[in-house]
């Protein structure tokens, strides 16, 4: 029998990713494309839904021509920014605007002002998640609100809404001749429209945010077909769809209860899977949809997400210019031994989970003359293993669930000063799988197991295989629970201090 | 930049005077067109630049090309003028340990999975030693213990061996088969170096060499493994093994900018 290989289309926030992977979850081929990013206003943060979908084409056409020997591709799947907002003329499948990407802070006083409603409960109530700018409801609210005549045309059924997995399916179906218009349960998820128990649009959040129903795309599985490719030649079955984070937990094969996995990226993300019951939270963290195959019931996570972690190496390389690339950090933290009483909060635009305060303002705390640009490399380290700390304290809060070890991916896990520190301050092992690609994998996962490539979540659980493991040090590990408190209190001073 | 080069320029014909006996010509007009380059913020074509060191055309152009070669310089494809290029922004600082990892680490990965052996990068410590500066579990996921930081010994191990034999001061020519010179003569012309049990009993190492930017080995990458699943009878490396680890190895001097990697 040929081999059979799966195509993961990885629509990412700077680029957009064509790969092939084996039956062995290896990948054997990839083309990338990244597309413009648009800055019209401050906090504005715009793409061009034409340029991502030519992108898309040209780099699986490119990667479907890579492959080599004989063989054959049997299915695609689509990992997507998640919250970034399209909406498009069903006619002429042309989009009204240009996306409104997950970073885009413009409805910030719409959320405000939505959020002192005396019905705003309702949404945490039934979406699971707090009101917030970040998620993609608000976003489609200030378009309908903005575009002229968007929300007349919208009612009549004139123009369809999508997240990027939406807006790709429509158009590798046919677009305006007979596209499907279908959403994955995850991303759905990501709206605050959707019931995130019976996993349906719900009727008063969409009038909560003044949304017409007709526009939405129907909410499916994530993995399981949802139609055929015909722009692509061969015509390939898309057998799943999943937000990326939730592809990389996919990837990260976290199929129980408890496990979970951390995407160290200029921010980072970390999911926990909570199984088929939703957790109620209270701690920071959010309940989201981890995926659903076909026919079973929808899987649960909790997620935390820290705005900030290879981006403050970055800011050390770009901002003060102390080290010349990223990877230097840790030469230059290896210098010294300590953080020689130093800590960076960086908190430059706010604080995510678990702390969600916009306010708070980024801090270097603790300097004496006895500092060297060798602890602050220490301390910025640091900062994204605290981070962590934050995280996983929040989630073991909300769902009593233990955590056994954390999977990693991500530039940062290179970093073997920081992992091995995110092992001691969470005291778990901290593993690296063999497949860096851990988002693109997830997408090929969930299509492969729609249409056979593999058999079940077991098989795809003997794909996973470990590259590296850092395991803690019970000393360092009680030596850095003392000193917690000391971070925890650099945190309190820059909410303090952004606070009006 | 660009409008104050010209006073850092010097003028016309300034390499006849600066000329010394026993200096190599050649290099010296190199550095003198790298100077007026530099100095351009990459505003001169070649006319210009000739003119300002006071050379033909056709020479200039020729150590233009070869600056061009080893990444000393740049070309503009659209205007044809020429800036400093990346290989001499790189020569200040050696190739950093943890840089090597990062941009090593997807061929390391892929070299576990497709050999089915741990992988280690190394560098070279001393004369003796050498330290591992990446490692990639062999991809069973029995357990094993991360080996970063770990030193080995040199002369026993195929990492070693691909580092000695390209460090300077080993570069014997014409060494006797069968000496270590010989052995290290060898694994500078075949391109990979081998320990069959020599540093372990029982266990080998299959190495090659990667390069950095203008052809300098700056590591060694290899698999480990048992002897037997490594080495045939004859105790040549196994199957497909010995390509997969020279062309991962070239796979990470072309990521690093070495060219004809």
């Amino acid at each position: 029998m040929p081999d059979r290989y799966v195509l993961a289309v990885d629509q990412g926030t700077t680029s957009t990713r064509s790969l092939v992977f084996d039956r062995g979850g290896r990948m054997v081929a990839v083309r990338q494309r990244e597309h413009r990013q648009y800055f019209p206003k401050p906090g504005w943060v715009e793409h061009d839904p034409m340029e991502i979908w030519a992108n898309t084409q040209r780099t699986a056409a490119q990667v479907l021509a890579d492959l080599p020997g004989p063989g054959e591709v049997v299915a695609i799947g689509i990992a997507n920014q998640r919250e970034t907002t399209v909406v498009w003329d069903r006619a002429t499948g042309r989009p009204v605007t240009r996306a409104l990407v997950w970073q885009d802070t413009r409805t910030d006083d719409l959320v405000t002002e939505l959020a002192a409603r005396p019905d705003a409960g309702l949404v945490a109530e039934r979406s699971g998640m707090a009101i917030a700018g970040y998620f993609s409801g608000p976003r489609l609210s200030w378009i309908l609100d903005h575009v002229p005549r968007a929300r007349e045309r919208a009612e009549r059924g004139e123009l369809l809404f999508g997240t990027m997995e939406t807006w790709l399916i429509w158009n590798l179906t046919g677009g305006p001749d007979g596209g499907v218009h279908v959403t994955d349960v995850t991303n759905a998820s990501r709206t605050l429209l959707m019931d995130v128990r019976s996993c349906r649009w719900d009727p008063d959040l969409l009038a909560f945010f003044g949304i017409p129903a007709a526009m939405l795309p129907e909410i499916r599985p994530s993995v399981g077909v949802l139609g055929v490719a015909t722009a692509l030649s061969p015509a390939l079955p898309i057998a799943g769809a999943l937000g990326d984070q939730q592809a990389a937990l996919f990837g990260q094969a976290c199929f129980a209860p408890g496990e979970a996995k951390c995407t160290y990226g200029t921010g980072s993300f970390l999911l926990q899977n909570t199984g088929t019951e939703l957790v109620h939270t209270r701690s920071g963290s959010i309940s989201t949809v981890a995926y659903q195959l076909a026919g079973e019931p929808v899987h649960y996570a909790l997620e935390g997400s820290i705005a900030v972690a290879g981006a403050l190496v970055q800011w050390l390389r770009d901002g003060l210019g102390l080290i010349s690339s990223a990877a230097e950090v840790e030469t230059l933290a290896r210098t010294v031994g300590d953080n020689g009483g130093c800590y960076v909060v960086p908190a430059f635009s706010g604080l995510l989970a678990p702390h969600w305060r916009g306010e708070a303002r980024g801090l270097v705390a603790g300097l004496t003359s006895y500092v060297t640009k060798g602890h602050l490399a220490r301390a910025v380290l640091e900062a994204t293993g605290w981070q962590t700390r934050d995280v996983v304290q929040a989630m073991a809060a909300d769902s009593g669930l233990s955590l056994p070890s954390l999977r990693v991916d991500g530039g940062m896990t290179t970093n073997n000063l920081l992992m091995q520190f995110v092992a001691d301050a969470l005291d778990v092992p901290v593993v690296r799988p063999m497949v860096g690609e851990t988002v693109s994998l997830g997408a090929a996962y969930a299509a492969g197991l729609a249409v056979g490539v593999w058999s079940d979540v077991e098989a795809l659980r003997r794909n996973w295989h470990r590259a590296a493991q850092w395991t803690p040090s019970p000393a360092r590990a009680r030596a850095l629970t003392e000193e917690y408190p000391r971070w925890e209190r650099a945190v309190e001073l820059s909410i303090a201090w952004g606070a009006p | 930049m660009s409008h104050s080069w010209g006073a850092a320029i010097r003028p016309r014909h300034a390499l006849a005077s600066v000329v010394v006996p026993g200096t190599v010509q050649s290099i010296e007009r190199a550095a003198a067109i790298l100077q007026v380059v530099a100095a351009s913020g990459g505003t001169l074509g070649v006319t210009d630049i000739a003119e300002s060191v006071g050379l033909a055309k056709t020479t200039t152009h020729s150590l233009l090309r070869t600056l061009l070669h080893v990444g000393y310089v740049e070309q503009d494809r659209t205007t044809g003028h020429y800036a400093v290029g990346a290989g001499i922004l790189r020569l200040g600082s050696h190739l950093d340990v943890n840089e090597l990892r990062a941009r090593s680490s997807n061929w390391a990965d892929a070299l576990a999975a497709r050999s089915g052996h741990a992988v280690r990068l190394a560098t070279l410590a001393g004369e003796d030693e050498v330290v591992v500066v990446h490692h990639v579990f062999r991809p069973d996921d029995s357990v094993q213990v991360l080996e970063v930081g770990t030193a080995l010994p040199a002369r026993t191990t195929a990492l070693g061996k691909v580092l000695l034999a390209h460090a300077l001061g080993h570069r014997t020519p014409r060494a006797a088969a069968g000496t270590w010179a010989g052995e290290l003569a060898e694994v500078r012309a075949r391109g990979w170096a081998v320990d069959r049990g020599e540093h372990q009993p029982g266990r080998g190492c299959i190495a090659a060499p990667v390069r950095g930017p203008g052809g300098m080995v700056v590591a060694a990458l290899g698999i480990n493994g048992p002897v037997t699943s490594l080495f045939d009878g004859r105790g040549a490396p196994r199957g497909p093994l010995l390509g997969r680890v020279t062309d991962a190895a070239s796979a990470v001097s072309r990521e690093l900018g070495a060219s004809g990697a």
